[in-house]
């Protein structure tokens, strides 16, 4: 005997005290503190920063554990709670050639004003599980340089004083907010690279990749990355000049991209931009080379029908938590819909296997 | 560096610190132009800044933000997924605006001024006193057809919609009839042609009607809507006309032969059973001694 299903609100209360356990795991095993994971996972923390829009390594720390380390969940509770947060109003431009360096390289020029600097990077760690880490020994303390006080400046800017690269335009125009009107296209500039730097990691580096590989090739050179902290300042109406509100780590890079001309621009070199919250080299690299991609109409270059140039294709797939929303919303009760699609099988196939019988007869 | 409420005051939040049914109230401002845009231009899809919600996109988070603008303290909610109340999204979404917006619930259409659905219109007929809204997940009737917005939003504001009747004469020529079940295309007003949202086709002629309907697609940032007693066509052909469908046979449990189905398989052997998908509809003929073939007199917390 059939009884209409009911029980779904018990179903949701145990369901959420089950998940809440095995978040928890084994309680014979210390509890990871915010602190631990802000301090121990900052990588993991600086995507989440990133990818939900928000600068605060704490919340981001707390997003990761209650996520039970499922880095798009723990990106979503950022999202869901970043929406709900006052604006104040806008912070002024950062100025990144005052960043305090922790690393910059260039791979356009052996040495340039500023110097080359590595800082922590994996880039030439030889990739050997390090079982001395699961000992939990103390860390040696590295050596310490003295810092830079001087600006840096931006690498690109030499090339722009011989003219060998495409200017970008000033402008006053204060860019468009991805997160307070929807998104209408074509999109300029500054919302496209607004919605790349919160885009996923991985379908951006997805997109940059196949541009590599031929999709749409705009070979890239890193002109430069840099990753240090930013001074932020926002002007105070009342006051009437601009305060220090803090300071946040950015990671930017800028590829210079081959170019020989078109029918509406001489040849030069071009550029790509990436800027990105937190130590996100492979993001904001990625972000460049796709944000070059997609500037083949201003630079009047051919559509080669490649994804990468595809504004609305890469714009309208490169949110995370749409996407897993979307993607994860067919576990939903659909039984409605399937219900019609039955009906509608079995008199297609009705009719069909009647027009087969009639054709062998 | 612990996360104490000292120093960050806004970690101390409960629900109860949100405003009236979560959204800001500009927020709410900027979602009820839409909606009033929508009401003004029947079935054209107005965009809005769509927020993050705290349940996932594709889960109703369009007709969630489009309740929260429409909800006043005095409204009686019901949600509804495939016709049904306790439906775990449901009960999901039911449950927020309890938490959110302190309003008054319940499962019964005729007591409720606003009803979030998802892929069913309740079988009752709605008032002019009632709102329907609904989650859409793809809001673009053309979508399928042609996947850039900017084509899609071309096509709408020049009338074009040869593309559509050229998919539906080709239904034809292959099956014999039109193969689509639900999500099945409308004509609003004798202009737009719009999205139903994946309502069964058996739905369709119901929405001319006497509430206001209004449509979310959260993550597609659109809203639409149908004023009161618009004229709403099903797309079809003089010599096929639509046909509104349903399993044949009446709910073994009260024994509707007007209402939408749900198929049931009761055993191994697979053994089907066909009840409402509407469970007030049901549970409200029962308790008034409508008995199908499998039922059982209607008793309290039967369930």
């Amino acid at each position: 005997m059939y009884v209409a299903v009911k029980g779904g609100e018990r179903a949701i209360d145990n369901a959420h005290a089950w998940l809440a356990e095995e978040r928890r795991g084994d309680p014979s095993v210390d509890e990871l503190s915010v602190a631990q994971i802000c301090e121990q996972l900052s990588l993991a923390v600086n995507r989440v920063m990133a990818e939900g829009s928000l600068y605060d390594p704490d919340l981001a720390a707390l997003a990761i554990k209650q996520a039970r380390g499922d880095m798009i969940e723990a990106i979503f509770l950022i999202r869901a709670y970043r929406t709900t947060l006052p604006r104040f109003g806008y912070s002024s431009p950062v100025e990144t050639a005052n960043m305090a360096c922790d690393r910059r390289i260039s791979a356009t020029f052996k040495d340039a004003p500023g110097g080359q600097v590595l800082g922590p990077t994996f880039d030439y760690t030889h990739r050997l599980l390090d079982f001395a880490l699961a000992a939990e020994g103390d860390t040696p303390e590295a050596a310490e340089g003295i810092a830079r006080h001087e600006p840096t400046p931006h690498i690109t800017e030499f090339l722009n004083q011989e003219g060998l690269i495409q200017t970008e335009e000033d402008t006053d125009k204060t860019p468009g907010d991805l997160t307070r009107e929807p998104l209408e296209l074509p999109a300029n500039r500054a919302l496209r690279l607004q919605s790349l730097s919160r885009g996923d990691e991985g379908f951006v580096l997805g997109m940059a990749y196949s541009t590599q590989r031929g999709y749409a090739r705009n070979h890239a050179f890193v002109g430069e990355l840099r990753i240090g902290k930013v001074d932020v300042e926002m002007e105070i109406p009342e006051l009437g000049f601009s305060i220090d509100i803090g300071e946040i780590e950015l990671t930017e890079c800028e590829t210079v991209n081959q170019f020989t001309g078109s029918k509406t621009e001489p040849p030069q070199f071009t550029r790509g931009y990436g800027l990105v919250f937190g130590q996100s080299e492979r993001k904001s690299i990625s972000m460049a080379l796709v944000d070059r991609a997609l500037r083949w109409k201003e630079l009047g270059e051919d559509n080669l029908g490649a994804p990468a140039q595809d504004e609305e294709f890469v714009l309208y797939h490169s949110d995370n938590i749409q996407a897993t929303g979307f993607l994860e919303h067919i576990k939903l009760p659909h039984y409605v819909d399937f219900q019609s699609e039955l009906e509608l099988i079995r008199k297609l196939r009705r009719e069909a296997m009647g027009e087969m019988k009639e054709a062998a007869e | 560096m612990a996360l104490s409420g000292e120093n960050r005051p806004y970690l101390d939040h409960s629900m109860a610190d949100y405003n009236f049914a979560y959204l800001d109230e500009q927020t709410k401002r900027m979602i009820r132009r839409a909606i009033l845009k929508g009401l003004a231009i029947p079935g054209y899809q107005v965009p809005f800044a769509s927020r993050e919600m705290p349940m996932p996109y594709g889960w109703g988070t369009g007709g969630v933000q489009v309740t929260a603008a429409a909800l006043t303290p005095d409204d009686t909610l019901k949600v509804i997924d495939q016709g049904a109340d306790d439906t775990t999204n449901a009960v999901s979404i039911r449950k927020f605006f309890e938490k959110t917006a302190g309003v008054a619930t319940t499962e019964e259409t005729g007591q409720a001024s606003v009803i979030q659905t998802r892929h069913r219109i309740p079988e009752e007929d709605l008032r002019e006193d009632q709102i329907l809204v609904y989650q859409v997940p793809i809001p673009e009737p053309l979508r399928f057809l042609e996947p850039s917005e900017v084509e899609t939003r071309k096509m709408h504001s020049l009338e074009e919609y040869g593309l559509m009747h050229v998919k539906l004469y080709e239904d034809i020529s292959r099956h014999g009839a039109i193969a689509t079940a639900y999500a099945y295309p409308v004509k609003v007003e004798g202009r737009y042609v719009m999205d139903p949202s994946p309502i069964p086709k058996f739905d369709n002629p119901k929405m001319e009607m006497a509430a206001i309907q209004l449509f979310g697609a959260g993550r597609e940032q659109r809203i639409y809507a149908v004023p009161p007693h618009t004229q709403v066509v099903s797309l079809d052909f003089d010599d096929y006309p639509f046909e509104a469908s349903k399993a044949d046979a009446p709910c073994d449990l009260c024994g509707a032969e007007d209402s939408y189905l749900d198929e049931v398989i009761m055993d191994d052997a697979g053994t089907r059973m066909f009840v409402c998908s509407d469970t007030d509809y049901c549970t409200g003929r029962r308790k008034a001694g409508h008995i199908g073939a499998q039922g059982t007199a209607f008793e309290e917390d039967a369930a």
